[in-house]
């Protein structure tokens, strides 16, 4: 089998993927964090005085908070260590030519869309879905919606920005968020007005021209009432990074009658700590949907949560985690019950293989007076060898009594006997194995927009290559 | 081309407990092989085996297949050669849907034709693929919707070897072995699948029925018939003694063995 690119991504990874180009950035601060340095950043952003110090008083909470006592191991974490802002390049003057043969064909591979594979490669000067997004952008501009950077919106929107910025998740919610409200840069800002639904799913990479992706982005959606959104980022491509922390901040508010779908498949290269606080208020009759799918990283620790703060609010998260040769991903989803009639679905579906672990870690919180909350929580584990770990840690604080809570958990190998039946038809044991594990995720899979869920299986089954037997 | 599948003096443990004790048996294309024998005599363990079931040890004697020795090939290599074995119990594989699970399938076992062969690989166009798959699912009777369902999960026990013989249909054997097939199904769903068995068989394609009953054997009929009785293959013969098994029981092959032992001591 195509032995051509047979690599495992384990292995080499900054040679196969380490294209990025280290002078494309014009300016970036020095080293380490301090109150000096998050000004400089303010500085440079030109941002109003509120946000300065709204970075100040998070740099100070960070100082003082002590790093989580559970969880992953972050011990080889240093704070010193790291850029927290880098100023992007106008222009990378790189040309679809230059892009290393083995990069395209790994983007061929994965099937993942052209224009999205020069933007991953760094090609902006022909970026094909400029086009796409100024036309969609037109649609929804008449509708009233706002799609843009949050450094776009602080500028052009300061007012609503303002009024929502730190209210779903405040500087002092976690040490990473105390970081990250301190040294923030890009993610996005949706604003969707009541009534208003977009039918065509808002995809970062539209949108993603001049600012790229940071290291610290910082994501705020509106919905207004009765609106709809379904908002996609990341991609199943390598996001090859220098910087050994992604820290994301994600605040989602959905008013009455309102749905949001939050979708994320993420793949970072295994020098990555990802520690992502993912938070949405969901109010009265209103759905929020998180569909999180988690690859690579050394560390990722995310639990995308859903505070139900008023009659009738319905939430799910759906968590897809694959832990390779060294990797620990403990993610999972927090269902918060504020009101009564409220209801959550927790799914979660981890893979480890070889010495990779999985944990599941969820919160089901049912405040007293929240009567009637129906939650069910479901995590299945497959192991895909003897060495792979999966562990849960489910966290169940009910206060009320009248509620309907359940919980079930699962954990599997891939068995001997499914092997031998998948491969007496003439799959290889790779094969064979990379379909156990598609259809071990597929019921989350098959809710993904399809040409995500084609690259997701795809990214498995080359994840998976070569590792078996 | 007629192709044989040689089993010469097989010996198999699992776990160290030795199952087969010495089976030679020659099954050829064109040719309908019947093996019997009660629970427990190793009919299943000879099956596993001539696919490559890792957890069954072949501790003496061949496999040749075509004149390749198969003992040395993996499973999948063996199915690409042309053997093929519809399980007496077909394992579930949630989440993947029986079409999806057999495209991957008949794909897999070109790829290896096309490099043994030194041939470029031609891959199964959707189109192609669901046309066969269609008019076999016609020939076996089974509903389109079903090629949708998730390979063997909550399938009643007559569906899961309708979708074994579906799979052999698709997938083209040499020679297939059909391990108790009979079992678990009403007379309406042997006779559906038994005419589907019957209209794959040809010059070009062997059979293996390996039952308990006779009865499978009334509408796919053998030439040949073995009995296998604690690992060995203790008579062998035409169709007739499938019957007088039928009316006899096992004992009376025991007996038969008995007796045949006790002639030769006096002789």
């Amino acid at each position: 089998m195509a032995n051509a690119l047979n690599f495992n991504r384990r292995e080499g990874y900054l040679e196969k993927y380490g294209f990025h180009d280290k002078n494309s950035y014009v300016y970036r601060t020095e080293k380490g964090v301090s109150s000096r340095i998050v000004e400089e950043i303010s500085g440079l952003k030109g941002e109003p005085e509120w946000m300065r110090n709204f970075r100040l008083r998070s740099y100070g909470i960070f100082e003082k908070k002590s790093m989580p006592g559970w969880g992953a191991d972050l011990s080889g974490l240093r704070f010193d260590d790291l850029y927290y802002y880098v100023k992007p390049s106008d222009k990378k003057g790189r040309n679809w030519d230059e892009v290393p043969e083995k990069v395209k064909l790994t983007f061929e591979r994965l099937g993942i869309p052209e224009a999205e594979r020069k933007y991953l490669a760094g090609v902006e000067a022909q970026y094909d879905s400029e086009s796409v997004y100024s036309s969609l952008k037109g649609i929804w501009e008449k509708l009233g919606v706002i799609f843009c950077s949050t450094d776009e919106a602080l500028k052009k929107y300061p007012d609503i920005v303002r009024q929502y910025f730190g209210t779903v998740i405040p500087p002092g919610d976690n040490k990473f968020a105390a970081l990250n409200s301190a040294v923030w840069s890009g993610g996005s800002f949706i604003y969707v007005p009541a009534g208003v639904k977009v039918e065509i799913p808002l995809q970062a990479y539209f949108r993603i021209n001049a600012e790229s992706a940071g290291q610290f982005e910082r994501t705020l959606i509106i919905a207004e009432p009765g609106s709809f959104v379904h908002y996609v980022e990341g991609c199943t491509a390598p996001v090859y990074s220098t910087n050994s922390l992604h820290s994301a901040v994600v605040e989602i508010v959905v008013k009455e009658g309102a749905r949001v779908r939050y979708t994320s498949i993420q793949n970072w290269s295994d020098n990555v700590y990802n520690l992502v606080t993912k938070r949405a208020f969901a109010y009265k009759d209103a759905t929020m949907e998180w569909l999180d799918g988690n690859l690579g990283s050394k560390v990722t620790m995310k639990y995308p949560s859903i505070y139900l703060m008023e009659k009738g609010a319905r939430g799910e998260v759906l968590s897809i985690a694959y832990a390779g040769n060294g990797q620990h991903q403990d993610a999972g989803g927090k269902a918060v019950h504020i009101a009564p009639y409220t209801s959550s679905r927790i799914v979660s579906k981890s893979i480890s293989k070889g010495t990779g672990r999985s944990s599941y870690r969820g919160l089901v919180h049912v405040r007293k007076g929240a009567h009637h909350v129906k939650s069910k929580v479901r995590c299945d584990a497959l192991l895909l060898d003897d060495r792979a770990r999966s562990d849960t840690y489910p966290v169940m604080e009910i206060n009320e009594d009248e509620v309907d809570i359940g919980h079930e958990a699962t954990v599997s190998k891939v068995g001997d006997e499914q092997l031998f039946y998948l491969t007496s038809r003439g799959l290889t044991e790779e094969e064979a194995t990379a379909v156990i594990v598609s259809g071990f995720i597929e019921p989350i899979v098959k809710q993904l927009p399809m040409e995500y869920a084609i690259e997701l299986n795809r990214l498995i089954e080359l994840e998976m290559e070569g590792s078996v037997g | 081309m007629p192709k044989t599948l040689e089993i010469r003096k097989l010996h198999v443990e699992i776990e160290g407990r030795e199952i087969i004790k010495g089976v030679d048996l020659t099954v050829s294309t064109g040719e309908i092989h019947a093996i019997m024998g009660p629970n427990g005599s190793g009919k299943s363990t000879l099956s596993y085996s001539i696919l490559g079931h890792p957890d069954y040890a072949v501790t003496q004697g061949e496999v040749l297949f075509d004149g390749e020795n198969v003992l040395d090939m993996k499973p999948d290599e063996r199915a690409a050669k042309g053997l093929f074995l519809a399980f007496q119990y077909p394992v579930e594989v949630p989440g993947v849907t029986l079409a999806s699970f057999l495209r991957t399938a008949v794909n897999s076992i070109r790829k290896k034709q096309a490099r043994w062969g030194g041939q470029p690989l031609k891959e199964i166009s959707a189109i192609e693929f669901y046309k066969r798959l269609e008019e076999k699912m016609n020939l076996l009777q089974m509903d389109p919707s079903f090629a949708q369902r998730y390979l063997n999960e909550g399938f009643s026990g007559g569906e899961k070897k309708r979708a074994e013989i579906l799979q052999m249909a698709m997938l083209g054997p040499s020679i297939a072995i059909l391990d108790e097939t009979d079992s678990g199904l009403d007379i309406d769903a042997l006779r559906i699948v038994s005419d589907g068995v019957n209209a794959l068989y040809g010059p070009d394609v062997g059979l293996l029925v390996i039952t308990h009953y006779q009865r499978i054997l009334r509408y796919v009929q053998p030439q040949f018939v073995h009995v296998l009785v604690d690992g060995r293959i203790a008579l062998s013969g035409g169709p007739e003694l499938a019957e007088q098994l039928e009316e006899h029981g096992y004992d009376w092959v025991k007996d038969q063995l008995g007796e045949s032992a006790v002639t030769r001591q006096n002789g």
